[in-house]
């Protein structure tokens, strides 16, 4: 299944590899990542058929991780729709009502409880 | 013609008498004068009707002169020379008068009219100048009153002007005192806007190492597990990654240590010592401190932020959390103008705040510009005077730019610069000495 990561923080590319290290190895996963909305919309673009799910950041700089979910619905939700997820510090009601409401499947606050990824994950996956 | 001396050292101590009535020294001459008096009136009366005309006149003079040169010589009735002065022609006319009587009997008869003349007039002349004197007496009390009453005025306004420069200089002090308050308040409002920037940008780092070594625990159970089944190769590339995760554990902890340093430098009292700094890093730093406050307080806001540093600048020598403070002021400016044509313009807006460094001849200059509201000309004079906001009553305290203008202008000898158009752009230059 392959997975898209969104954040700025350069940092949390190795954190999700060796996180999702055995997963990875049994090739359950396959991540990719990009460090901003655009970047990702710019990957989509190329792949968009190829992408199950997305976790997105909300808070970077530029485009947003709300308005990259925007985009997404809008642009890339050719059946089947991708799953995305979106993941802020901030875990505060009105991200959460704009996330859902702009089409999020789920909403995750950081820091990240990487068992309870892997979880719902591995629900998406079967 | 005796008469007339006894008179006039009759009436001068009855002048005495009425002249020093109301002063102090009175009770000291009162029986001295009174008795005085009395004992002239009994001298003439029993000299007048027992000796020769010629002895009378004589002793009449001597009398009348020595009384007259005993009130000269006191100092209790100095101001009665010009009364005593003119008194002497009568003196001298008493002398004559005697003198010419013994000596030449038949020329004094023959012109006696005249000298019984010259001796009224003598006479005579001591009231007019007692007339004269009084008057000029007059116009010295008056003048002494007038004095007394002036110099008692200007007591008096100055006494006035006195209290008004103290009440005044305490004005100053509580002014003074009262600024400080404001400074530290003004630090420590910009530091509570910021709480929630620091909160963000020190959880992120914190999030970093508490993953990396929980999982750096997982690879060494793995690593563990490798070398009992023999793949030492394995084991070897897993002990890489736990190095690698080190080394980002220890980043990401010295990345909060130096919020966390910068904002116990923020909130302190105003240090001037200068120290060389790096400015990239110090912009770069508060650059999300500022947009990360700002998000915390308006979860829809996003803006692009693009810095271009100069590399290889030089550590500049500076005040780093002065300039740390000026900068974050720039910072929060920019945002809340971007903010508040984003408010105006919507969606299609994008809000974008640049910041950059460079060197240009002797300065550094680090330019903030966004692409905000712009600042109005008619207020471009009045952003840099103490208390002058333009945002809504109790959200800015007015003093952010007065305050980096001090820091720049007088703390680093740098300068300030202000380019800006209504609704399209701001931009601050600011020139330190390298």
């Amino acid at each position: 299944m392959k997975v898209l990561v969104v954040d700025d923080e350069e940092d949390v590319q190795p954190l999700f590899l060796q996180r999702f290290r055995k997963e990875i190895k049994n090739q359950e996963f396959d991540f990719t990542f990009a460090h901003s909305g655009e970047e990702a919309l710019y990957y989509l673009h190329n792949a968009a058929s190829e992408v199950v799910l997305i976790l997105s950041d909300i808070n970077m700089p530029g485009m947003s991780g709300l308005e990259l979910l925007t985009h997404i619905r809008h642009d890339f939700n050719a059946p089947p729709p991708p799953v995305v997820m979106m993941i802020t510090a901030y875990g505060d009601e009105e991200n959460h009502r704009q996330a859902m409401e702009n089409g999020a499947n789920d909403f995750l606050t950081k820091p990240l409880d990487f068992n309870l990824l892997k979880e719902k994950l591995k629900t998406f996956n079967e | 013609m005796a008469f007339f001396y006894f008179l006039a050292g009759y009436l001068l101590i009855r002048r005495l008498i009425k002249r020093y009535k109301m002063t102090a020294i009175y009770p000291k001459w009162r029986s001295i004068l009174g008795t005085a008096s009395w004992v002239i009136i009994v001298a003439y009366f029993s000299l007048a009707f027992t000796l020769e005309d010629a002895a009378t006149d004589i002793l009449g003079a001597v009398i009348l002169l020595a009384l007259l040169l005993y009130v000269d010589r006191e100092r209790d009735f100095q101001g009665q020379k010009n009364y005593i002065k003119a008194n002497f022609p009568l003196v001298a006319m008493g002398f004559v008068n005697g003198l010419a009587t013994m000596v030449a009997p038949k020329f004094y008869d023959r012109y006696e009219q005249w000298f019984q003349g010259i001796t009224l007039a003598t006479f005579v002349w001591i009231f007019g100048k007692w007339a004269n004197s009084n008057k000029q007496e007059e116009e010295l009390r008056i003048a002494a009153e007038r004095k007394a009453e002036l110099e008692g005025l200007v007591n008096e306004r100055t006494a006035e002007l006195i209290k008004q420069k103290e009440n005044l200089q305490e004005i100053v002090e509580e002014l003074k005192a009262t600024q400080d308050q404001l400074i530290q308040s003004e630090k420590m409002a910009s530091l509570g806007e910021l709480t929630a920037g620091i909160a963000h940008e020190i959880q992120n780092p914190l999030n970093f190492v508490n993953n990396f070594s929980e999982v750096s625990m997982e690879l060494i159970e793995e690593m563990a597990e490798e070398l009992e089944k023999g793949d030492t190769e394995e084991a070897i590339s897993i002990a890489n990654d736990i190095k690698q995760n080190l080394e980002k554990i220890r980043h990401h902890g010295k990345r909060a240590d130096g919020i966390v340093k910068g904002m116990l430098q923020h909130s302190r009292a105003s240090s001037t010592t200068k120290e060389p700094a790096d400015i990239n890093k110090l912009a770069d730093e508060y650059l999300r401190l500022s947009y990360h406050g700002l998000r915390a307080k308006d979860k829809s806001f996003n803006a692009n932020l693009e810095t271009h540093f100069g590399e290889n600048l030089p550590m500049v020598n500076m005040v780093p959390q002065d300039v740390g403070r000026v900068l974050l002021n720039l910072f929060n400016n920019a945002f809340y103008a971007v903010q508040q044509r984003q408010k105006i313009e919507g969606p299609d807006f994008k809000p974008t705040v640049t910041v950059s460094t460079t060197i240009k001849g002797k300065c550094l200059e680090i330019k903030v510009r966004d692409n905000g509201t712009g600042i109005p000309d008619d207020i471009k004079e009045k952003i840099m005077q103490p208390f002058f906001t333009t945002k809504p009553t109790g959200e800015g305290t007015g003093l952010g730019l007065s305050l980096s203008y001090d820091i720049v202008v007088k703390g680093h000898q740098g300068k300030i610069d202000i380019d800006s158009k209504e609704g399209e752009f701001t931009e601050f230059t600011i020139s330190l000495p390298l």
